[in-house]
């Protein structure tokens, strides 16, 4: 198969995978660090490049409302936004994944306000954590590539029926450029397909697809009281959890047709098979994380790295049995927890090795709020210092 | 010219778009609005609703009232989540994937979800001319939480939140005008309505829905509970609000305004005008503006309703 | 009301759609008043059954029928009748 290479940041990146998926409805609303992806792609629509209503929105909020309404109808929506764009749309994610819509939203990571901050943490997608989305943190603008073309496939499978975030670091990812090989136009086709609704058995009338069809009406979005609300739920909880196997199973069909996977889909390791001390992180800076392994492993140092690609739903038997043999983790966490015992991912960590036969040490290290640098001089005393430390033990890296 | 003509009896024989068996109140006017807008419908129809009255008491799961394709989201987007239908209606019938040539699409909402929180998906769905026709159904307050006040409230209404005290007798502040609100956004239609003059109601939606752009009805839509009135009286009150001049009836069509109906009527007979007591006395809301130190309430009403009454007759060009 | 037999969540759609329609849900109960209609000075003009909230009056292509099993009693059909043939009785 012949490479197609381009120059692409991490947002225009996710911009062109979005155009070759054959979206119908994308609807956004400005803010920094998220305008690329929306530009770029309104200058494909407005070069006729692409099939799409776009509908620029007077917020975010009314954007994602927006996908809703699309997506109930049948439609493949996608939108875009970051921290405070996010905060603003949170009642509707909730909405979005109660009533079981695939839409698939890219979130170039921003700290949230206040103060007011432009650059890269995790606090906007972590703060959303519980909200039933599909969670998929991309290290570089080539994984965002191929993580929102399957995004499409994961949302939309009918075992799965939930919105997918995929996310990207702010400036760091989104705006610089990087080396992207893409897929032929056709090739991404024929794996995305076109949006098939979901059917579902509606008792009195059979199996028919939840959309809105006046054919065969449905009401979407009753009014659930105590007898029924808690089953919904649950519900949700089910899709969850069905969805760990149909994310390993679309991106090893990506790989069929691309050459390129990320670990098993959920965790990629580097240095695990013997290593003693291991750090876990997500996004961007795992590449530095590796860089850093690299050179302690060619100290003679027995370190690893594992970077979380997929955080909901929580990849924890694969974690617990990845780092099995590993006795000190460090745990990277890109956005506070005030008043918990740790940063989130740490949270997760710990209740993943809970119940574990072997309880390593773990650490939390919370680092790069609001888009503090975390050079690799950083990491590199981090690595040093995690063997002294107390489990269980908070600390920040990199503040004065 | 539209070509539709509502026959009352050739109606009754088909099915309904809302159906028996809702919650709402006795005497409650959304249904009956509801019910009369369905009846201008011309084809494939798709509802959308706001959080409120209407969608809380005819989708209590597993039950639903609706007979045609509804969706409710949040209480605030409505208007958005109709473009999105819009928008997506659109875009699959282009690249083949519809069966129907055209979907019209009905959003309705209330006072709470169009007057304050939802303004701002409002006005943005309108400047981006989508094609659907957004109701409201305007009770004034916000009822479905009890009572409270919205920028849909009148002047002197007694309400949880603007209660008539000692020493505030009720709202302090006039009715947003919503429907000039609209109109400032340069829409091909726009039109206030009653259930009570429902051949001018269905005929003026079917105008809406026929006009290819964002159109807007405003509904007067009384409430025996948040208006304290008999359940009975509930046309009758609709009837009054139109007859004192509180509830005028027009239409802006492209660009051109038109009284209908009864207004229509008592702005070429003036005699016919009756003064604003009529409309307040018979509700509870307004019960204590009849003593002497409120008197002033109503004479601020009155001079308001006057005002209103005699700039929207300089602009239509039917008077 | 009977309540719906509960099912469980693996028996319901995903998403809360609906699939009950409210005609089961007997709004009849909620007030004993109830229209009674003169058929002999009934003009068939139709405004009792589209002035009703709940769809409660019915046209069969000969007379107007009150349906019992949904009227909550308001009253508005006896108020807003032209020829005043209705009247609210006590059942």
């Amino acid at each position: 198969m012949d490479k197609i290479v381009m120059g692409l940041n991490g947002n225009e990146a996710i911009a062109f995978a979005v155009k070759q998926c054959d979206v119908d409805v994308v609807s956004a609303y400005p803010i920094t660090p998220q305008t690329i992806i929306v530009e770029r792609f309104s200058e494909f629509v407005a070069d006729g490049e692409v099939k799409c209503s776009f509908v620029p929105v007077e917020s975010e909020h009314s954007a994602l409302s927006v996908c809703v309404g699309a997506a109930a109808l049948g439609a493949r929506t996608f939108t875009a936004t970051s921290s405070q764009g996010l905060a603003l749309m949170w009642e509707i994610l909730y909405i979005a994944s109660g009533l079981r819509l695939p839409i698939v939203m890219a979130v170039v990571n921003r700290a949230l306000s206040a103060p007011i901050n432009i650059h890269c943490d995790h606090s906007d997608s972590m703060g959303c954590r519980d909200s039933c989305w599909i969670q998929m943190y991309c290290e570089d603008a080539q994984e965002a590539y191929d993580t929102i073309i399957q995004a499409f496939r994961i949302a939309e499978h009918e075992d799965v029926q939930l919105p997918v975030m995929v996310t990207i670091d702010g400036f760091t990812i989104s705006h610089t450029l990087q080396r992207v090989e893409v897929l032929p136009d056709d090739v991404v086709r024929r794996f995305v397909g076109v949006r098939k609704p979901v059917e579902i058995e509606v008792p009195g009338m059979g199996k028919v697809p939840m959309v809105l069809d006046p054919e065969k009406p449905l009401t979407f979005g009753s009014l659930d009281l105590y007898d029924y609300y808690f089953e919904h739920k649950v519900q949700q909880h089910e899709a969850m959890e069905k969805s760990r196997s149909v994310i390993r199973e679309i991106h090893d069909e990506y790989y069929g047709i691309s050459g390129r996977r990320y670990g098993d889909g959920f965790i990629d390791g580097y240095g695990l098979d013997d290593a003693e001390l291991a750090v876990i992180v997500l996004g961007s800076t795992a590449g530095t994380v590796r860089s850093i392994v690299k050179k302690l492993r060619g100290r003679g140092k027995k370190v690893g790295v594992l970077r979380l690609r997929t955080f909901r739903p929580f990849p924890y038997r694969e974690i617990v049995d990845a780092l099995k043999d590993v006795e000190v983790i460090g745990v990277m966490d890109r956005s506070g927890a005030y008043g918990g015992i740790g940063g989130p991912v740490f949270v997760e960590t710990l209740a993943a090795f809970y119940n574990s036969k072997r309880k390593p040490k773990i650490v939390n290290y919370i680092y790069g709020l609001g888009g503090r640098d975390t050079p690799p001089a950083l990491i590199e005393k981090m690595f040093e210092e995690l063997p002294k430390l107390e489990g269980g033990e908070v600390k920040f890296l990199g503040v004065r | 010219m539209s070509t539709f003509r509502f026959n009352i009896r050739e109606a009754a024989k088909k099915p309904l778009g809302l159906l028996s068996g809702h919650r709402l109140c006795a005497g409650c006017a959304e249904p009956i609005i509801v019910k009369q807008i369905l009846l201008a419908t011309r084809g494939p129809t798709i509802v959308a609703t706001a959080t409120g009255c209407l969608e809380v008491s005819t989708t209590i799961y597993p039950y639903t009232s609706w007979n045609v394709p509804w969706i409710h989201v949040a209480f605030e987007n409505v208007a958005a989540v109709a473009s999105g239908i819009e928008a997506a209606s659109k875009i699959l019938r282009e690249k083949g994937r519809s069966k129907y040539d055209h979907i019209d699409v009905i959003a309705f909402a209330g006072d709470g979800g169009t007057y304050d929180i939802g303004i701002q998906a409002l006005s943005g769905a309108l400047e981006r001319g989508h094609d659907f026709l957004y109701v409201l159904l305007d009770n004034e307050a916000y009822m479905n939480t009890g009572i409270q006040r919205s920028g849909g409230t009148p002047l002197g209404a007694s309400t949880t939140t603007t209660p008539a005290g000692k020493v505030i007798p009720g709202k302090s502040e006039n009715k947003k005008p919503i429907a000039d609100i609209v109109v400032a956004h340069k829409v091909p239609y726009v039109a206030t309505a009653t259930p009570a003059h429902y051949l001018d109601l269905i005929r003026k939606a079917r105008k809406a829905l026929e006009v290819n752009g964002p159109t807007f009805i405003h509904a007067l839509s009384p409430c025996p509970r948040g208006w304290r009135h008999s359940e009975a009286l509930t046309i009758d009150i609709c009837r009054k609000a139109v007859e004192t001049c509180y509830f005028p009836l027009w239409e802006y069509d492209n660009g051109v305004y038109r009284l209908t109906d009864r207004s229509l009527m008592i702005a070429k007979n003036p005699e016919m005008k009756k003064p604003i007591e009529e409309f307040l006395k018979v509700q509870g809301r307004f019960s204590h503006l009849f003593t002497p130190q409120n008197q002033w309430v109503i004479k601020k009403l009155q001079e308001y309703v006057d005002a209103v009454w005699e700039d929207l007759k300089d602009r239509c060009e039917n008077v | 009301m009977e309540l719906s037999e509960l099912k469980s969540w693996r028996e319901i759609p995903i998403g809360g759609v609906a699939w009950k329609l409210s005609i089961e849900n007997k709004t009849g109960d909620w007030s004993p008043f109830k229209p009674k209609i003169d058929q002999t000075k009934c003009t068939k003009c139709l405004i009792c059954w589209i002035l009703c909230p709940d769809m409660a009056m019915e046209w069969d292509g000969e007379r107007v029928r009150e349906k019992h099993d949904y009227c909550k009693g308001c009253g508005i059909c006896a108020n807003e009748c032209p020829v005043k043939c209705i009247s609210m009785v006590r059942g």
